[in-house]
């Protein structure tokens, strides 16, 4: 088959095996087995055809004449569409298997084959989001994927506060989708088409430039959780099911990213104001969202700040990427888009693995909160070293994924720092200490999280009592484990993948003055030294072992400084884990604690509570949700509920419109 | 840079002669407080007495408790192969291998960190955290440093920008490479456990950092640990020596200037050590920024200074 027909029977395959599994209605069982078949099957017709594109370095594009109004059934790929569409793909499948093992205690539930339904839904539109080449196919399609996952959010509609975070998701959303509804009208006015290749043809002033990538920037920003858009994100993502939160967390949040890089790709050459607000608001998300990441006690929310914060990541590489690219830096744009592109793959891969192992622990002892999970690691081996894994390769610990394109956002920064002009140059150095800081951040936030929840006793029943889940579950951990591992071992291979995608936006046309200058050696001396560490490893792990061979090993209880009966509440907890960090910051942050004091000579109940509300919430999204409030409760006397008062307004409305008809 | 055979020698003095650092600091102490103090070569001692050893393993712990402290040395091990010796050139050197370095010394955090939190330990616990937040603080000062270097010598290897100096430029690069060098001694206080921050010679629990976090291996388990902490002592006072290191000369002058500067580095420790009274816990993240504050002033001097 051709590239083009492989590229369309991928998510018309999704929405076939969405039809079959909503038919399915109870038997949830065959629903998620016809997911599972489906997304496989679309993974494989899809990757082969961005393999095509990839391979082959020639894109395509295919337009036919569509009834909607001012639209045309336009889609294509190119280096950029062939990576994500790969990238979504592929991360379906595990999150699919994934799913058919964490729902199987709902048992046939009446909402399981909508929910399948939803899932491969949510897929496909995803899939049509980067295939679009039209803006009315792209809105229509990003609306599907936003409709589809709030469903797939309120899977647990019984639970109040997952129906009230659902719905703060389904507002912030449509927010978004509204400034990018703009952003294509203002776009398509001024070219007399929404099909991209007007678009892109289209003459812009400075002006009307700016103005689009700002209704850019808050649409796509919002879906892919920069702060300080990201305020859905930490309610949604917890909120939903497990496999649920690890497609949304790992792959759909890249929606915005993609949107950013196509937007960009079809304006023309960047300004180098573009590179410095996405810089800026890059390393205020990383920041913030590690920061917050630390005050957390729920697990899952935890990770959900994570995604911010990776998602600041990637946008720092890619503000940086332009930067360079606007002080002629070919070869330093190629290093820190590559890594800016290649982080999205490796968030996707190690967030989809901490969703899969943390949401596991988190079902198995029934509760999200950290301070009553521990030692899980013990009852559940494969989870928790899989949380493990990710841990380290979120951290961006060698010789996982996460150095990999980590190492090459900062070698765009060191060499842009080095090499570029004195604006440029001055901003990229301050901009390597926040990215050291981010990494120390995380590295604390996931020793807590790992440390918490899996290592050491455990804090409560629920958590003694756990068991290691199902294969189902334990085998896409596995498998997203050993990809994680196998990017950051085979980084040239990976970079391959995303070489494409980095050349048009860097808006160059070879490799060759990244190859020679700084790309294809250092990273395979990196490669080389994650494998050197890998002996160096075994050799010491041996070596103990010769050690202690024929030696006296004994076991005792843990030294507790003379403790005579300690119990697992005495742990360090996560709140504890994080207070030397967030007490020199507590100016900054504001966190809200209720303390009890203990008193008297014989003190008898004292207690100390600590909360960090969202600074984004706080300071603009709580005043500006009561300021409309306000005005709308201005608006309450109309509504009246009395079915003659409905029946006037019809009237004056009808005689108002006459009357205008009349009179203009 | 080219790679030959004997480049691998390099490493050879971190291997041996590191926890001779440790010995001269503990003699510097216990000179400055008047006592005879223990033989130089005593941690060469605890750590074969400690090699011969069996281990006692707490009931709480599991596999990530007894692989850390291997994993974590394998870490300070690799970070080694890019750092030279005097005149002997690192065996691993690349663009870009300054990441590399720092964030294997992470990873060899994260094992240990890990092993911590395995025990279950309150102590232990808190430890882990205090250690995950002063080097969290440390992370943007030692990066700044890095950067102030790469800056001065336009390149981004290790054994490119340390080691380099030459008498024509120095007179230029001298206030900012100072300001650096401070900023990068209390990174090494900080990194290494060193009074003002810790104070490896504690018997109270509740002050320590590092050996409360340690205080449950036992055996061929804490001799890799002590062994790792005594060679990441070598690898930051050697980024500090190799600063002001010249590239020419006779190979035997530069290896003894190297050495000499080694030993230097740890006297200054030694009597820092004993001068000083430590920080209050809260009063080390002022500290990191005091130093993250001097190399920010370091490459403020190099940008002003405009490009050589």
């Amino acid at each position: 088959m051709n590239p083009e027909a492989l590229a369309l029977a991928a998510p018309a395959s999704l929405l076939i095996g969405a039809a079959v599994s909503l038919a399915c209605g109870k038997r949830s069982g065959v629903a998620a087995w016809v997911a599972i078949l489906a997304t496989s099957f679309a993974a494989v017709l899809g990757t082969a055809s961005a393999a095509n594109v990839l391979r082959s370095g020639a894109g395509w594009s295919i337009e036919a004449a569509w009834s909607l109004p001012w639209a045309t059934f336009s889609v294509g790929m190119d280096g950029l569409s062939a990576y994500f569409l790969a990238f979504i793909l592929a991360l379906a499948v595990p999150a699919a298997a994934y799913g058919k093992g964490y729902l199987a205690h709902e048992g046939d539930s009446r909402w399981a084959g909508a929910s399948w339904a939803f899932f491969q839904i949510l897929v496909a539109s995803m899939a049509v989001v980067v295939l679009a080449r039209d803006g009315v196919l792209f809105l229509i399609a990003w609306e599907g994927m936003s409709v589809a996952s709030f469903f797939l959010v309120i899977h647990d509609h019984r639970r109040p506060e997952v129906r009230s975070d659902a719905l703060v998701y389904l507002v912030a959303t449509h927010l978004g989708a509204a400034a990018l509804a703009a952003m294509f009208g203002l776009w398509g006015r001024g070219a007399g088409s929404l099909a991209f290749a007007a678009l892109q043809g289209a003459p812009l002033s400075r002006n009307v430039a700016w103005v689009l990538f700002l209704l850019a920037l808050v649409g796509f920003g919002s879906k892919a959780g920069l702060a300080p858009f990201h305020v859905w994100l930490p309610k949604a993502h917890p909120a939903a099911p497990s496999h649920v939160s690890a497609l949304m967390s790992g792959v759909m949040i890249k929606m915005g990213i993609y949107g950013l890089m196509r937007f960009i790709l079809m304006s023309g050459p960047p300004p180098a104001g573009w590179g410095y607000a996405l810089l800026g608001i890059g390393a205020l998300s990383a920041v913030g969202g590690v920061l917050y990441a630390l005050a957390q006690h729920d697990l899952k929310r935890l990770l959900a700040y994570h995604s911010v914060e990776n998602v600041g990541i990637i946008t720092m590489g890619l503000g940086a990427g332009l930067l360079a690219r606007t002080a002629g830096l070919e070869a330093v744009a190629m290093a820190a888009l590559c890594g800016s592109l290649l982080h999205v793959l490796n968030h996707g891969l190690f967030k989809s693995l901490l969703f899969y192992s943390g949401g596991a622990a988190t079902q198995a002892a029934g509760t999200r909160n950290m301070e009553r999970l521990g030692g899980l690691l013990r009852r559940m081996p494969v989870t928790g070293a899989a949380f493990l894994a990710g841990a380290a390769a979120i951290c961006a610990l060698p010789p996982f994924n996460g150095f990999v394109s980590e190492w090459l956002i900062y070698s765009g920064l060191f060499n842009g720092a080095l090499q570029g002009p004195g604006a440029v140059s001055a901003v990229l150095f301050v901009t390597i200490p926040l990215l050291a800081l981010v990494g120390g951040l995380a590295l604390a936030c996931f020793a807590k999280a790992s440390g918490v929840v899996f290592l050491g006793e455990p804090r409560s029943e629920e958590a003694a009592r756990c068991k290691e889940v199902s294969p189902w579950m334990t085998v896409p951990m596995v498998l997203t484990a050993l990809a994680c591992a196998g990017v950051g071992l085979a980084a040239p291979w990976a970079l391959r993948i995303v070489a494409p995608a980095a050349r048009e936006l860097a808006g160059i046309s070879s490799n060759a003055a990244w190859n020679t200058s700084l790309g294809a050696g250092p990273l395979s001396a990196v490669v080389l030294a994650g494998w050197m560490l890998l002996i160096v490893a075994g050799i010491m792990l041996g070596f103990r072992r010769l050690l202690l061979k024929g030696k006296a090993l004994s076991e005792a209880p843990t030294w507790g400084c003379g403790y005579a009966a300690p119990t697992a509440r005495m742990q360090y907890t996560a709140s504890s884990f994080a207070q030397p960090l967030l007490e020199p910051l507590s100016r900054l942050m504001r966190p809200s604690l209720r303390k009890r004091r203990p008193k008297g000579i014989f003190p008898e109940r004292a207690s100390f509570s600590s909360h960090y509300d969202d600074p984004a919430d706080r300071t603009i999204f709580d005043p500006a949700i009561t300021l409309l409030e306000r005005l709308a409760g201005a608006l309450r006397p109309l509504q009246q509920g009395r079915l003659q008062v409905y029946l006037l307004y019809v009237l004056l409305t009808l005689v108002a419109l006459i009357a205008w008809e009349v009179l203009a | 840079m080219t790679a030959h055979w004997w480049n691998a020698l390099a490493v050879l003095p971190a291997l041996l002669l590191s926890p001779l650092l440790l010995g001269i600091i503990g003699k510097t102490k216990a000179l400055a407080a008047g006592r005879k103090g223990a033989p130089l070569l005593q941690p060469y001692r605890d750590l074969l007495r400690l090699l011969g050893k069996g281990a006692v393993y707490g009931r709480t712990a599991t596999w990530v408790f007894r692989a850390a402290p291997a994993i974590s040395l394998a870490a300070i091990l690799t970070a080694s192969l890019m750092l030279s010796a005097g005149p002997l050139a690192a065996p691993l050197a690349f663009s870009g291998d300054l990441v590399l370095f720092a964030y294997l010394l992470a990873l060899s955090r994260f094992a240990l960190i890990a092993g911590a939190m395995d025990t279950g330990s309150a102590f232990e616990g808190m430890g882990a955290s205090r250690e995950a937040a002063f080097s969290a603080f440390a992370e943007p000062a030692f990066f700044l440093v890095l950067g102030v270097l790469a800056w001065e010598e336009k390149a981004l290897s290790l054994s490119a920008i340390l080691g380099g100096a030459d008498v024509a430029s120095w007179s230029a690069k001298i206030p900012s490479l100072a300001l650096a060098a401070t900023a990068l001694f209390l990174i090494l206080l900080a990194e290494n456990s060193r009074i003002p921050v810790d104070d490896p010679a504690t018997h109270l629990e509740l002050t320590m950092i590092h050996e409360v976090m340690v205080l449950d291996h036992s055996g061929p388990d804490l001799a890799f640990i002590l062994y790792g902490s005594a060679l990441k002592l070598w690898l930051f006072s050697a980024v500090l020596v190799s600063m002001f290191m010249f590239s020419s000369g006779p190979a035997w002058v530069s290896m003894a200037l190297f050495l000499g500067g080694m030993f230097g580095v740890a006297v200054l420790v030694g009597v820092t050590e004993s001068v000083m009274a430590r920080l209050r816990l809260g009063r080390v993240p002022q500290l990191l920024g005091l130093a993250a504050v001097l190399a920010g002033l370091a490459a403020l001097l190099l940008m002003a200074g405009g490009r050589p």
